[in-house]
């Protein structure tokens, strides 16, 4: 079977009428990772014993005539920050090196429920802490368009393993940009639903009040089908919202026309390359041509989301990574006499050089003297930056940007300058930080064959709507 | 923007100030980790200053999403949320992990207990 451009639909139904089997799906996937993955990097930790029995799973009961479920066969990736019982679950750290969770995350629980046929784990930037993937403590991802170029983070294993049809969906998680980001520099679809849409039990935490789990998928009714799968109350979460879930595939084809689209300046700006400017413009003429209503819309403090994401991002962190003391379950390091020095030296041990700067920073952020001058002013813009969107969202049902300044930048060409880095996340954060749902669809690539990505951000809960202008625009372009 | 507020956000990061907060952080910085901390942490507050060019006198600040949206509006007072308090019974969502489980990743552990080194001198 062709394993290009092969959706959740395609291989479901493949395997429902026994034209192949999940077993046959997941091995060609296999095959084609042990073809190219020692270059690209996309995996840490392949989970072959467990994706064959579902398989196996999933082929009877295809065997037997049963109707498969919505993920029924289908080959996917998980983000190694997402615990899966008895696979081992790094976050792309040395202080997890030989961490095997004894629980699963509650989106891995569902997409497995659902039928899904997890392959691997995909590596990610340390502690999802990064925005081009060379902050693995592993090795760095390569991205598929380019080798020389980097896949975006902090998901860019999972980027790139769905841009090289190495699996059909993965998930991600989103913090500050790391679904979208990635999605976009790779070219493929990348949502991040609200805050609060998708459990986050079993998610290794970096900031509770900023992290996301979403999908990386080919075409935007795969982001829809896995939403669908994953998005909902679990009591294992106290922030995960109780409400009820819309069925976001049969909302994808309802009419684009009349829908009021905003475009802020804001995302136009200073530092932005010309051609993803050029592209998103094109993009948003399409729109038009749709019969989407163009309406200017002004999202004033959008220069201090950088500023402000990262102290409230650096102090949750810190704080969240308190955990890793060497005692329970990570790096501890040996030849040690007391117990704090034990804790010092396991941690300086187990952690990269971007997470010490962050701890450090959130650390200071939050220390006696410096917390109203930085945590708690951060928190008020915080309240800015949300009223900015409040208001927007007002008079437009959805709003469009570029995913991300530039397309993708070389290895090494940021690495050695970390504010340089985070501006890769300037069109991002936002998002994050004001709880709103965003997606990330290919719009188009340089004249260097890089892909550019098209951002598009909702109203809190109505992902629908932004599912729903993303196929309609991936329909057309 | 207007520059009205006059909260100063002090000055740079010092030496003094990096071993200070990795200490609180239980980092062990090696001199070149802290160099490079020091080089870091002053371009990156320097840049996040501009954070003081809005007055946010009147402004609340936010520390959750999901208590502004996602509520149940008929639902009352705390019952409207997600995280709405539960029932405090032992094992009400999930059984705790059996004994093993919970010391097989441990570094260094026996049957019963997480070991760690000597805690107090005598």
């Amino acid at each position: 079977m062709d394993l290009a451009h092969l959706t959740i639909e395609a291989a479901r139904s493949a395997v429902q009428e026994r034209k192949t089997t999940a077993f046959a799906l997941a091995e060609a996937h296999y095959e084609c990772i042990q073809k190219q993955d020692g270059q690209i990097g996309a995996f840490l930790t392949l989970s072959k014993e467990r994706a064959l029995e579902q398989a196996d799973r999933i082929d009877r009961m295809a065997a037997e005539g049963k109707t498969l479920p919505p993920l029924g066969g289908v080959p996917v990736g998980i983000k190694d920050v997402m615990s899966t019982r008895g696979v081992r679950t790094t976050a792309g750290s040395k202080s997890l090196d030989r961490y095997v969770p004894p629980y699963d995350c509650t989106a891995v629980a569902r997409m497995e429920a659902a039928g899904a046929v997890v392959l691997g784990k995909m590596n990610c930037d340390e502690f999802a802490m990064g925005s081009s993937n060379e902050n693995s403590a592993y090795h760095p991802v390569r991205n598929p368009r380019d080798l020389n170029h980097v896949p975006g983070g902090s998901s860019g294993g999972s980027a790139a393993a769905v841009a090289a049809d190495m699996a059909v969906v993965t998930l991600g998680s989103d913090t500050g940009g790391s679904i979208r980001q990635p999605a976009a520099f790779c070219g493929v679809v990348g949502l991040m639903p609200t805050y609060g849409r998708v459990s986050r039990y079993g998610l290794i935490a970096f900031a509770s009040s900023l992290d996301h789990i979403g999908p990386l998928t080919k075409t935007v009714k795969d982001a829809a089908i896995v939403l669908r799968t994953i998005a909902g109350r679990d009591p294992m979460d106290s922030t995960s919202a109780d409400l009820p879930v819309p069925d976001y595939v049969a909302e994808l084809d309802k009419p684009v026309r009349g829908l009021k689209i905003g475009v802020a300046k804001e995302y136009f700006g200073e530092g932005l390359d010309d051609e993803v400017r050029h592209a998103v413009e094109n993009a948003i003429d399409k729109l038009k041509g749709l019969g989407c209503e163009i309406v200017p819309v002004s999202l004033p403090h959008t220069p201090y989301a950088i500023p402000t994401y990262y102290i409230i991002a650096t102090a949750e962190a810190s704080s969240n990574l308190a955990r890793y003391d060497g005692v329970r379950y990570s790096h501890r390091a040996h030849g040690v006499k007391t117990l704090s020095e034990m804790y010092r030296r396991s941690r300086d041990g187990g952690f990269g050089a971007e997470v010490k700067r962050r701890i450090m920073l959130g650390t200071y952020a939050l220390s006696a003297g410096y917390y109203d001058a930085y945590y708690l002013k951060a928190q008020k813009v915080r309240t800015l930056l949300t009223r900015d969107f409040d208001g927007a969202f007002r008079k437009v049902d959805a709003i469009v940007t570029p995913t991300s300044p530039t397309a993708a930048f070389r290895l090494g060409e940021k690495s050695n300058d970390p504010l340089a880095m985070y501006l890769a996340d300037i069109y991002t954060v936002t998002a994050d930080l004001a709880g709103i749902p965003g997606i990330s669809v290919p719009c188009g690539e340089t004249e260097e064959r890089l892909p550019i990505g098209l951002q598009i951000l909702g109203k809190h809960f109505d992902e629908a709507t932004i599912l729903r202008v993303a196929h309609a625009y991936e329909q057309a372009a | 923007m207007k520059v009205t507020e006059l909260t100063a956000i002090p000055m740079k990061v010092t030496e003094k100030d990096v071993a200070y907060v990795a200490d609180l952080a239980n980092l062990e910085l090696t001199e070149d980790e802290q160099r490079g901390m020091l080089r870091d942490l002053n371009s990156i507050l320097e840049y996040i200053e501009r954070l003081n060019e809005l007055d946010t006198s009147n402004v609340p600040p936010m520390a959750q999403v999901s208590d502004r949206y996602g509520v149940d509006e008929e639902k009352q007072r705390s019952e409207r949320f997600a995280y709405a308090s539960r029932e405090d019974v032992l094992e009400g969502l999930r059984k705790s992990l059996p004994h093993e489980e919970a010391l097989a990743n441990a570094p260094d552990a026996d049957e019963e207990f997480f070991r760690v080194p000597k805690v107090i001198e005598r």
